[in-house]
């Protein structure tokens, strides 16, 4: 019986291939015959290119090509800036291989084509590039001031964009404010690091004219749309395929890179299938990156902790290029004031040039960022009026009844009013304050304390707009002869278990079990309507879009039965994959002999299809076999929009101890509250939070992308830069609160990034708490290396 | 996670980039002959001379452990070593942890069920680690920490290893037949 699958733990579809080896990956695609690409990139982080010399790499034996932009003809143009914005008004991208100047170390610069990866390298060593070095500054500060040397000569002060953002009366709150806190923030560059790096893979048929590019991408129908503008090539002569993608966290949304230009061009041109496959050390220097933001906000509120104004003024590194637009920027500035009522907000921010890699979302998306300025001015105002940070936070917090609470005057990344649907917001930091005990963790400390060791308690509260339009698609189509159900949409998952959670939303409307519906998406060959996967979107806006056309598959299967069976549509369910009239025990059909019946046949190839054709004497004798209006078949699409984006939200909370020699920071009990509205899956849902939480553990301790004052990467290998291992991330309590979306047919919202936003605030909150009692400065960035916490033991008012 | 070099041949001499040699290994139970630059790594040799793909390649310096299979039966990083280097070795990759009829090593069937894995990626050089330490007798009385350190040698991005820990976890009951 279908027993509904939605909100079950079900186990993923996608798992089988991949646990046995099985999985398809760009760099496992077999293509009879491929070259081998390899770029040659920029050692300087600035410099004119004053000559290059390509005869030795391209008299190296194995080589087919060296390309410079002198070869690129038609392609010799800047690459498209995605989403443009009024705001920006020096806005500047790259070309597909430097015109003469290079901005920012690693940027490509010549390409080589041949037999294999091991010649393309040797003969990529083999180009002879001269350069001029220019000067830098990387500091994005002293970037914008007068006289700091230019990325790019006609951006006065490196300023690409500003952007002033105004929501009621700020001047106005601040004028009659009791108290006003001020602080200064700062998040570091990191690298979203997937395990696998980008990687194209391209393949000209000649007969068919057709182009097929295999991308680790999280869009393929973007990257379509952009090749088949450069390539000057109908849609339909390009097709695109993510095939299974190992990890994206954001910079797989960006396109084209240099590679997704050359790879194409060089099958086109050299008659072979190409590949490019990036190595890590390349990833680091190529492949865009996130996260440094330097915030001043003040707070300005009543004497009893209600906060009636926010200012925020906060530059953003936008690296060498602004490829795709202020996203990220604009993102930070409209989630800054949370959870909090807040009703008068001014926020401005400058996307600044620096001449390292360019800067595109990673996953949180200027979230953190937002979230650690707010946070940690949060709990600087409830230190400052001697309230308790919960309290602090329950004074402010949206209450459930003012939603949908919209912030008049704040346009969101999707272009449309910040406007939050729903939340039980001090549920929520009520199921966190229980779970942490904290009037059992304050004697602990206490006692802790006595004997030398220092225990802190933090936390800290995010909201996460997640679901951004502008739509996406479903697709679910019965196929006649088998029976199976199919579904697409124009999305691509890079592990985050599409291919379990459609056919969950999917089986329950079709009476199957979910592990029998075939889940294929990442091929604009087969689904080319809808957008990308970023946001934490696809459950939202695909999911809702899936569920829509399988009401419609629903309805298909309920027509055609009625008439085989002779019943009415309202007497007939579906289970175990028959339709059936409901009480009459075997009265029914399977799905494969209605999608069978729903198509008119002429020609009788099986026993189903014999009672389908034109001349079965089940066909109805009047009218045209397929009546004016109908489809054959049953096969659906519907797209799902959405209005603006739904507000996800939760709560962290760590229990650290700090090694008073080492400096180390033991956390000890790490948890989570999280709302994501309606769950899908659990099971995938804390995959999601706890990948999340390891990437915040990431940026709240390891992850820095350390840039020499000389503009030069030091850390461009994982021996250098740190990622989280086991021993790094702690367990963690995952609890879950459901508060459904009331925006969306299946009341879901985004989960993707919410692990990741509010961890660098719960930490910097915990290790404020930890060493309030010595008078330690408070913790004003991350990541939090050992070094940091003992200078910030150093500087304390009290000894330990 | 050494590898074991006494079982491997030593690989001496000169050699011009695109002087072939001939090795001999087993791979997944089966013979293997053929002839290679002595450059290529065991992992692109895996990868795209035997089009074993399941072993996949992160990092190309040793650290993710992403390609890590198993040499002479013990758990080594393919990126880190020449194919020649195993001339007349035994070799294990992901798609020998399986049985012929396909039944599930219990780390695989223990990474399903615990969704220990998200994207993929990692999942191969993960599942080959916890095999090795499954065949080296770890077992479940060590600590949640103890057990972390053991499966620090591989990254994943995707998962933040809570799911990782429990697979093993599970993996070493079903080796110890605790549970079905
Ligand atoms: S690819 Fe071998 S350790 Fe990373
Ligand atoms: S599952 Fe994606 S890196 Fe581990």
């Amino acid at each position: 019986m279908s027993t509904r699958q939605f909100g079950e733990r079900v186990q993923r579809n996608e798992d089988d291939r991949l646990i046995r080896g099985q999985g398809r990956f760009v760099d496992d695609i077999p293509l009879e015959g491929a070259l081998h690409g390899a770029f040659v990139r920029s050692p300087h982080p600035h410099a004119r290119i004053v000559s290059i010399d390509t005869s030795a790499a391209a008299a190296y034996p194995g080589v087919h090509k060296v390309y410079t932009h002198e070869d690129l003809g038609p392609l010799d143009v800047l690459m498209p800036l995605l989403i443009p914005h009024p705001c920006i008004t020096h806005g500047r991208t790259q070309y597909p291989l430097a015109h003469g100047e290079v901005f920012y170390g690693g940027q490509a610069v010549a390409f080589v084509v041949a037999d294999d990866r091991y010649t393309a390298e040797d003969a990529a060593a083999l180009v002879d590039v001269r350069y001029e070095p220019l000067p830098v500054e990387i500091d994005i500060e002293r970037a914008t001031e007068g006289g700091a040397p230019l990325v790019h000569s006609d951006v006065p002060n490196n300023v690409a964009a500003q952007f002033v953002q105004r929501s009621g009366d700020a001047e106005a709150a601040f004028a009659k404010a009791d108290h006003i806190t001020s602080i200064r923030v700062q998040v570091d560059r990191s690298t979203a690091a997937p395990m696998e790096c980008l990687a194209t893979a391209a393949r000209w048929d000649e007969v068919s004219g057709e182009l097929t590019v295999w991308a680790a991408t999280q869009t393929p129908i973007g990257l379509r749309g952009a090749l088949s503008s450069l390539f000057e090539l109908d849609e339909n002569y390009v097709r695109v395929i993510a095939p299974d993608v190992g990890g994206g966290f954001g910079p797989k949304i960006l396109f084209p890179y240099s590679n997704e230009i050359m790879v194409p061009l060089a099958a086109r041109e050299l008659h072979r299938p190409v590949k490019w496959i990036e190595d890590r050390g390349e990833n680091f220097v190529n492949m865009s990156q996130e996260r440094t933001q330097i915030h001043y906000i003040d707070l300005a509120a009543t004497s009893d902790g209600r906060v009636i104004g926010l200012r925020d003024r906060f530059i953003h590194d936008t690296g060498a290029f602004i490829p795709y637009g202020i996203a990220v920027a604009q993102v930070a500035s409209t989630s800054i004031a949370s959870s909090y009522r807040i009703p008068n907000i001014e926020v401005e921010f400058s996307c600044v040039y620096t001449p390292t890699v360019p800067v595109t979302p990673y996953r949180g998306c200027g979230r953190p960022h937002a979230n650690f300025a707010i946070e940690r001015a949060m709990d600087q105002l409830a230190q400052e009026l001697g309230i308790d940070r919960f309290e602090i936070r329950r004074r402010n917090f949206i209450p459930p009844e003012e939603f949908p609470y919209a912030r008049e005057g704040l346009i969101f990344a999707d272009g449309l009013p910040v406007k939050m649907d729903s939340g039980e917001y001090d549920r929520c930091l009520t199921a966190l304050e229980e779970a942490l005990d904290v009037p059992a963790f304050r004697a602990e400390q206490e006692a802790a304390r006595a004997q030398g060791r220092i225990l802190g308690l933090g936390m800290a509260f995010y909201v996460e707009g997640t679901g951004l339009g502008p739509y996406e698609g479903g697709q679910v189509r019965v196929h006649p002869i088998t029976g199976k159900i199919f579904v697409n949409t124009g999305l691509t998952t890079q592990g985050q278990g599409h291919k379990t959670t459609w056919a969950q939303i999917v089986a329950d409307q079709m009476g199957v079990d979910s592990s029998e519906v075939i889940v294929v998406e990442g091929d604009t060959g087969v689904f080319d309507w809808g957008c990308a996967t970023f946001a934490s979107r696809s459950a939202v806006v695909a999911g809702n879009a899936i569920h829509k056309t399988a009401i419609k598959a629903r309805q298909m299967v309920l027509q055609v039965a009625a008439n085989m069976l002779e019943a009415g549509p309202d007497d007939l369910d579906l289970a175990d994959g028959r339709v059936f009239v409901r009480g009459s025990g075997d009265r029914g059909a399977t799905l494969a002999e209605v999608a069978t019946m729903s198509n008119p046949l002429r020609y009788a190839f099986n026993k189903a299809a014999a009672s389908a054709t034109q001349f079965a004497a089940a066909a109805s004798s009047d009218g045209p076999p397929l009546p004016d209006g109908k489809r054959p078949g049953i096969e659906a699409q519907e797209y799902f929009s959405p209005p603006h984006a739904t507000w996800a939200y939760g709560a962290h909370g760590a229990i650290i101890e700090i090694d008073p020699v080492t400096c180390n920071i033991d956390v000890r009990k790490y948890i989570c509250v999280h709302d994501c509205g309606k769950m899908i899956n659990p099971l995938i849902i804390e995959g999601q939070v706890a990948g999340g939480v390891a990437q915040g553990f990431g940026g709240a301790f390891y992850e820095h992308l350390d840039y020499g004052t000389d503009g030069v990467l030091k850390n461009a290998s994982f021996m250098e830069f740190l990622m989280p291992y086991a021993t790094e991330v702690p367990d963690m309590t995952i609890i879950h609160q459901e508060t459904p979306s009331p925006i969306n047919p299946l009341g879901v919202k985004g989960i993707g990034e919410a692990g990741t936003i509010p961890v660098p605030s719960t930490i910097a909150s915990a290790v404020d708490d930890a060493l309030a009692s010595m008078g330690a400065p408070p913790v004003r960035s991350v990541p939090l290396s050992p070094a940091a916490i003992f200078a910030a033991m150093q500087a304390s008012t009290v000894p330990a | 996670m050494s590898t074991d070099t006494s079982s491997m041949r030593a690989v001496a001499g000169d050699y011009e980039v695109d002087d072939l040699v001939a090795v001999t290994m087993t791979v997944n139970g089966t013979a293997v002959e053929a002839k290679i630059p002595a450059r290529m790594l065991l992992s692109d040799f895996l990868r795209h001379e035997l089009r074993l793909t399941g072993t996949h390649v992160g990092c190309e310096h040793g650290v993710c452990g992403a390609c890590t299979v198993h040499l002479g039966g013990r758990p080594t990083r393919s990126c880190l070593t020449l194919a020649v280097q195993a001339d007349g070795c035994e070799i294990r990759t992901v798609e020998g942890l399986a049985d012929f009829d396909g039944t599930l090593h219990p780390v695989q069937q223990s990474f399903r069920e615990c969704h220990a894995l998200q994207c993929g990626f990692c999942t191969p050089g993960f599942m080959m680690s916890v095999a090795g330490l499954l065949e080296e007798g770890i077992g479940n009385d060590l600590s949640d920490s103890e057990l972390r350190e053991h499966l620090a040698g591989n990254l994943c991005r995707c998962t933040g290893y809570q799911n990782i820990v429990a697979a093993t976890r599970k993996a070493i009951d079903l080796r110890d037949g605790k549970e079905g």
